[in-house]
């Protein structure tokens, strides 16, 4: 049984072929790891799944659902929830509010309770901020309870982002690059940090360039390279097939 | 009651005791008649900044909404016998209408794109009102007749004072209510960023066209109560400057601040009543103000003094 299928998808953008002919299942309760070289399409991978960019062929089903051509919006209401390599919090926002927007879909939105301000609203909100401040507290931002969004360093805008995509209950989470930019402390903080939400329950996809978290972390890894599929296994398996250690991990990686 | 323990109530009482004791202070009928334009315009701004800056969309064709709830709240009432509060009220359905049928074109697009398609919506409406002489009078503008409610009839600015006071109060509390609950989070979010607030189930044009449809709304109440209120209307009520003035409103009294707004409408107000020379160059004199704001005060000035405030209590 997946959780996720993708089946034969491409995509080009003018003549630079991003993604050609890539299939591949993703198995629920577990760490997905995504590696390839710059430029290999992993992120492409996640914009296609996510629903931000339009796949020219193939299939994308979640969940036994083909949810190919849904909106973001529409895949975040399936279970899809993810991070983004460039930062995309909302800074102007308190962290909080940031966590509660990640609520959405769990929230009581309708246009005219909210403009009067009706008690279930408020009730909602309460129990809506509670929520939110224990998954704060989840990824470590327990001293952010208060604090602008603007006025947090890059580590903690990192988790507060992963926060939001727990925020919305998601049953699988895509990580784009959550460890990029971090400091070794930090990346180790990380690495337990995505256990911790595996084991919740969450299957995570993770993009990632630090190998030893990546290595470390992932039940199993798909090695993209030009758009395709290069390998598939577990880390060991890929550790040692020689068309990855060609292709991308190079010398270092078979010492290790 | 929640509005008691709120944080909100504290800025809405001070709001109501400043509306109730200013008349006060009036000397005379003249200084209504400046204040009744402020909370007119000071509605329009906070539709207008719910949109511009809180949902983060700009639009450069407001006062064409306000126009056209002042005309079709003026020719049902006059010309075709409809009760002025169902003209008031059939205006705001009719601006509504319109407002959520260009707005799912229109809100797909951003930035300058945003503000190139608000603003020939403005000048449509503009040249519509200028042209169907037939219907609106023209270019010379048109009578209308005196509101009516049950045979009560709102005389002298006095009245107007405390029905527009009312109602601006209303706009306040029921604008605070909407940015701090789900949907002002989903507003803020999508302008914080859209990718982003997708990704978490906000469905982005959806809460674009309803903030999009509830500005459109407040301005065409507020054309209307002015058309009521002035007896006349000229289609320069629709025009791309008066347009141009309540983006200036905002922007001076400070994005995604409601209390920014109302200060930017009194301010922008009361300007070109005190100076003539503004008057004579109250385009120039526009563009320099949004000039210093940007260069000084990006955030424009309620934000701007309440975080000096902070500053210095803490």
């Amino acid at each position: 049984m997946t959780l996720l299928q993708v089946d034969d998808m491409s995509k080009a953008f003018g003549a630079n072929q991003v993604i050609e002919g890539l299939s591949f299942g993703v198995s629920p309760g577990a760490i997905h790891s995504i590696i390839g070289p710059n430029g290999a399409g992993k992120t492409t991978l996640f914009n296609l799944i996510t629903g931000i960019y339009r796949a020219d062929r193939g299939r994308v089903l979640f969940d036994g659902r083909d949810v190919t051509a849904l909106q973001p919006h529409e895949l975040a209401k399936c279970g899809i929830s993810r991070t983004f390599q460039n930062l995309q919090v909302f800074l102007n926002m308190s962290a909080l509010e940031n966590v509660m927007a990640g609520m959405h879909l769990h929230s009581d939105h309708r246009f005219w309770p909210s403009l009067f301000h009706l008690p279930m609203i408020t009730r909602r909100d309460r129990e809506l901020a509670e929520e939110a401040r224990r998954l704060m507290a989840f990824v470590n931002l327990e001293d952010y309870l208060d604090a602008h969004a603007s006025a947090m360093p890059y580590g903690a805008l990192k988790r507060l982002e992963i926060a939001r995509a727990l925020a919305t209950k998601s049953k699988l989470m895509l990580l784009d690059e959550p460890a990029a930019g971090l400091n070794p402390s930090e990346t180790r903080a990380i690495d337990g940090l995505i256990q911790k939400i595996a084991e919740s329950g969450v299957t995570v996809i993770l993009v990632e360039h630090d190998m030893r978290l990546v290595m470390g972390v992932s039940d199993h890894i798909l090695v993209l390279e030009g758009g395709r599929k290069l390998a598939e296994g577990t880390a060991g398996e890929i550790r040692h097939n020689p068309d990855v250690v060609a292709a991308y991990l190079g010398e270092s990686a078979r010492k290790q | 009651m929640s509005f008691w323990n709120s944080s909100r109530s504290g800025g809405l009482v001070a709001l109501a005791l400043v509306i109730a004791l200013l008349p006060l202070t009036f000397p005379n009928t003249y200084f209504f008649n400046v204040a009744i334009l402020i909370g007119l315009n000071a509605i329009v701004c906070i539709g207008l900044n719910l949109l511009i800056g809180y949902a983060g969309q700009i639009s450069l064709g407001h006062a064409g909404f306000f126009g056209l709830g002042a005309y079709v709240a003026a020719i049902l009432s006059s010309n075709h016998g409809v009760p002025p509060l169902a003209a008031l009220l059939l205006a705001a359905l009719l601006v509504g209408v319109l407002a959520f049928a260009v707005a799912r074109p229109i809100m797909r697009l951003k930035g300058h794109y945003l503000a190139m398609g608000t603003l020939g919506l403005g000048i449509i409406i503009a040249i519509v009102l200028n042209q169907e002489v037939g219907l609106t009078g023209g270019p010379d503008g048109m009578p209308v007749d005196s509101f009516s409610l049950l045979g009560w009839q709102p005389y002298g600015d006095r009245i107007w004072y405390w029905i527009v006071g009312v109602l601006l109060l209303a706009t306040v509390w029921l604008a605070l209510n909407l940015i701090d609950s789900p949907v002002g989070r989903a507003l803020r979010a999508l302008h914080g960023s859209e990718v982003a607030a997708a990704a978490a189930g906000i469905n982005v044009v959806r809460f674009k066209v309803l903030v999009f449809v509830t500005s459109a709304i407040l301005a065409s109440l507020a054309g209307s109560i002015f058309a009521f209120y002035t007896g006349f209307i000229t289609p320069g009520e629709a025009n791309f400057f008066h347009s141009l003035e309540l983006v200036a409103m905002v922007v001076l009294g400070g994005l995604a601040s409601i209390y920014g707004a109302l200060i930017g409408a009194a301010i922008l107000t009361i300007l070109p009543q005190l100076l003539t020379v503004f008057h004579d160059y109250e385009m120039m004199m526009l563009g320099l103000i949004m000039m210093l704001v940007m260069i000084f005060m990006r955030k424009g000035l309620v934000p701007t003094l309440a975080n000096l405030l902070w500053r210095r209590g803490s």
